[in-house]
């Protein structure tokens, strides 16, 4: 990694997190649970690291072996959280008219 | 550069943003579901870029794991209860970091030599990150599951201990930093950081989850945001960083919420503290029955529900929204206070609530609601003690002085559901409930409820 990169990482690395803390500090405390399990969903991003590791050419089988588990639990975040943070979003409903105890 | 390696940078570039309007969205619960579908197609896009642009020659593996990590995934998602949802969320945080991890042994495996020494300090960083947040994460969900057992645990020396292991991992890590051929030095961070993992959670009581949940959010997150700096991947460096700001934004709001500093959450151990009974207040406890409660409510222009995490072990979550809806049929004001930490990680009680129907519009946070408590009839709490305990407002000496609690006690009467007349999760005693203003049903919150709903459909 040559120091060019290395300091435009840095950059990434700070606006990322300023912008962050603009972003999450609005998040209402209603949905910090849901907000906790997309970041989760979110940061299943190394799984694109780990699909080069499992996949690519001139690697060792043990990194193939280490990429496949690596894919598997990602996958597992992925997958699973942002399906269950839509099963969450989902519920959260303003008043669902008509309410049954009023019927009665 | 190429033209796939540039169709996988675009891809990125996508992905990062779509990410952050993921994260906007989520401020109201309108925008919020829209948000998460832009996240998703995010991930979707950065996943076809990378099997576009680099040099992909084993489809095998990469088959293999996405299929069975979607089949496991989808499972979670469909078959988890909401009052699970920490348990989740703490797995889903081990197997984000170990996937973290095991992309820095990988890297390790194949470029040790010719990686400069930044890098293989990220390189270190990450994997040390990663390797600790996946056990520590694991023992946590454990203890939520109930596994383990949910008391800290603690013996003597052990800050010592933990000190020991840190400082023998920090030296690998320095070490590494300048010998990178040196595997066994690599292979002992390693472990050492799976071991301090442990060492980390197991002290920590079940009451302090939320913390604990939001500190492993955010080092999963930054354990991410390592691999991106290792594999000079700004995509990654993006999602990880956003979601270790999360987290972290998280643990402090909690740590506010109990008004303890982080270093006293993890190095403190409460709850193994039996607190002396504050000072004895001398009175008793007032019993009210079934009937004479439902009256109370049924005539109430104004009540407020305080649900705590007793109400999610009682599974009452439905049986409190019919009896709110019987008692709106009748013209009364219904509304919940939800106190930051009443559930066992982040925003827990408002997602229980919310899959039992109850409409977020009635959701009342605290700093929302004290103002509204001496206006109001009939303050109910159930299940909850420690965070409506007038003592951490009124008492200095208490163990949870400071904290901020909802102020249920300057309601005009309090009806409070509990199962029997012990004390609560911290072991304090709690003076709101020999108040005048305050009366007692003992029981199950579950059958209380449903009881209490049945009296009011006769007042």
């Amino acid at each position: 990694m040559n120091p060019a990169v290395l300091i435009a990482s840095i950059y990434v690395f700070a606006l990322a997190a300023f912008l962050g803390y603009q972003v999450i500090s609005r998040v209402p405390p209603l949905l910090h649970t849901p907000l906790m399990s997309a970041t989760n969903a979110i940061s299943g991003i190394s799984l694109i690291g780990s699909l080069v590791l499992a996949g690519a050419a001139h690697y060792p089988l043990f990194a193939h072996i280490l990429g496949f588990v690596a894919v598997t639990t990602a996958t597992i975040n992925v997958v699973g959280g942002f399906g269950i943070t839509d099963r969450m979003l989902k519920m959260f409903n303003k008043r669902n008219e008509p309410p049954k105890a009023v019927v009665k | 550069m190429n033209l796939s390696t540039y169709f996988m940078e675009a891809t990125y570039l996508i992905a990062s943003i779509l990410f952050v309007f993921a994260l906007k969205g989520m401020s109201h619960p309108e925008t919020a579901r829209r948000g998460m579908f832009l996240a998703e197609g995010g991930m979707f896009a950065a996943i076809i870029g990378t099997l576009v642009g680099t040099h992909i020659v084993t489809w095998v593996w990469i088959i293999a794991g996405l299929s069975v990590g979607s089949i496991i995934g989808a499972w979670m998602a469909v078959s988890v209860p909401m009052t699970a949802m920490p348990q989740r969320t703490a797995l889903s945080h081990a197997f984000g970091a170990l996937a973290a991890a095991l992309v820095g042994v990988g890297e390790f495996l194949v470029h040790a030599n010719d990686m400069p020494g930044v890098m293989r300090g990220a390189l270190g960083f990450e994997v040390m990150l990663g390797a600790l947040t996946t056990t520590g994460s694991l023992i946590a969900a454990g203890k939520l599951q109930g596994v383990i057992h949910g008391k800290p645990i603690q013996f003597k020396g052990q800050n010592v201990v933990n000190l020991v292991i840190f400082l023998a991992m920090a030296t690998c890590f320095v070490i590494f930093c300048g010998h990178p051929q040196a595997a066994i030095v690599f292979y002992s961070m390693l472990s050492l950081a799976f071991v301090f993992g442990v060492m980390l959670v197991i002290p920590i009581g079940s009451a302090d989850m939320p913390v604990v949940m939001s500190l492993l959010n955010s080092y999963a997150g930054l354990a991410a945001a390592a691999t991106g700096f290792v594999l000079g991947n700004n995509v990654l460096i993006i999602a990880g960083t956003l979601d270790g700001f999360s987290g972290f934004i998280l643990s402090v709001l909690m740590c506010k919420a109990m008004n303890r500093s982080i270093t006293n959450v993890l190095f403190g151990g409460f709850g193994s503290v039996v607190a002396e009974a504050t000072t004895d207040t001398g009175g008793v406890m007032r019993e009210i029955t079934l009937d004479d409660a439902a009256m109370q409510l049924a005539f109430a222009s104004r009540v407020i529900f305080v649900p705590g995490y007793g109400l999610a072990t009682a599974q009452a979550q439905h049986a409190v929204r019919e009896l709110a809806e019987l008692l709106e049929a009748r013209g009364v004001t219904v509304k919940y206070a939800i106190h930051p930490v009443a559930g066992r990680m982040p925003g827990h009680m408002n997602v229980l609530l919310a899959e039992a129907n109850v409409s977020y519009s009635s959701l009342y946070e605290m700093e929302q609601i004290n103002p509204e408590f001496p206006s109001t009839d009939v303050a109910v709490v159930i299940g909850a003690n420690d965070v409506v305990n007038p003592d951490a407002r009124d008492n200095p000496k208490s163990l949870i002085a400071g904290m901020p609690i909802l102020e249920v006690d300057r309601a005009k009467s309090v009806i409070v559901l509990k199962r029997g007349q012990g004390r609560g999760f911290s072991g304090l005693e709690n003076p709101l409930f020999y108040k005048p203003c305050t009366a007692m049903l003992y029981g199950d919150a579950k059958s209380s409820l449903s009881h209490l709903a049945q009296a009011v459909q006769h007042v």
